[in-house]
């Protein structure tokens, strides 16, 4: 199943552990010891991201790094920013009907 | 009009949950109307060019409002919201679940919680809204992105009719 992204960056871990990568693509090993967690804990961690696409992995020689990919965090931004938009003018019309109704009313 | 009224939105993506605050010129009981009755709603629920249309609306603790935004091809995106708890002119709190035009809801949907309070005639309206899912809130605004891209479409065609003659 597809991971939802709001699930993904909900866990503090994994926050951290998307902030970390942002700086510095790391394999998981390197990662497990960061956060002083199981190899185990970190792949569970690393599958949940990857499988939203928030990191991606590169294989380099016998190691695979994770790298933080930008481009879905932009997309929530990009929602959220056209969500409020939504929201914006959905009140300006409400202001419109408030001060038509305010008018009936005298 | 006054232009002064605040407007604040501002997102925790850790706790997936939006925060707006909004004021509005005009007393509470008329702003509380505004969200809690079917005849206003449908004046502005809807961004504009979509429209709202309200099949049924019942405002009490387990009722429902059901209703579509209707875009300008006449396309339909249809939402159901539950009243889960109501303190007349204060707060009430809904669940928000987009729909198949029989009322059939994709859930998990989103939790929405407003509070109403009042200031020198003006009316403060602070909104809640927490999603579970990133990807069902991401729906809301296909149909919208369809509906808005078409519009821009016919604005170009217009445009582009006019400077030909």
């Amino acid at each position: 199943m597809k991971q939802d992204i709001f699930q993904a960056i909900a866990d503090p871990t994994r926050r951290a552990i998307l902030a970390l990568i942002a700086i510095q693509a790391l394999t998981p090993n390197v990662m497990a010891e960061k956060f002083d967690m199981s190899r185990q804990a970190v792949s569970k961690h690393i599958k949940v991201l990857h499988e939203c696409e928030l990191i991606k992995p590169v294989q380099s020689g016998r190691e695979i790094y994770y790298h933080f990919n930008p481009k879905k965090m932009q997309e929530l931004d990009k929602w959220l920013s056209q969500f409020r938009k939504i929201q914006e003018t959905q009140f300006n019309q409400l202001d419109k009907v408030l001060s038509t109704i305010k008018k009936q009313k005298k | 009009m006054k232009n002064d009224l605040l407007f604040d939105f501002t997102v925790d993506k850790a706790a997936k949950t939006v925060f707006i605050t909004r004021e509005f010129d005009a007393e509470l009981s008329l702003v509380w109307d505004a969200f809690t009755k079917q005849e206003i709603l449908d004046q502005w629920t809807a961004p504009a060019p979509w429209t709202a249309k309200t099949k049924y609306m019942n405002f009490e603790v387990g009722g429902k409002r059901f209703y579509a935004m209707v875009g300008p091809d006449g396309q339909e995106s249809w939402i159901v919201q539950e009243y889960t708890s109501i303190t007349p002119k204060t707060n009430f709190k809904m669940l928000n679940a987009f729909a198949d035009k029989d009322e059939n809801r994709q859930l998990p949907g989103s939790e929405w919680e407003y509070n109403f309070s009042e200031q020198n005639g003006v009316t403060k309206v602070k909104i809640t809204i927490f999603n579970e899912s990133f990807d069902r809130m991401e729906k809301l605004l296909e149909g919208f992105q369809q509906g808005f891209s078409m519009t821009l479409e016919k604005l170009e065609n217009l445009l582009t009719n006019l400077t030909q003659k």
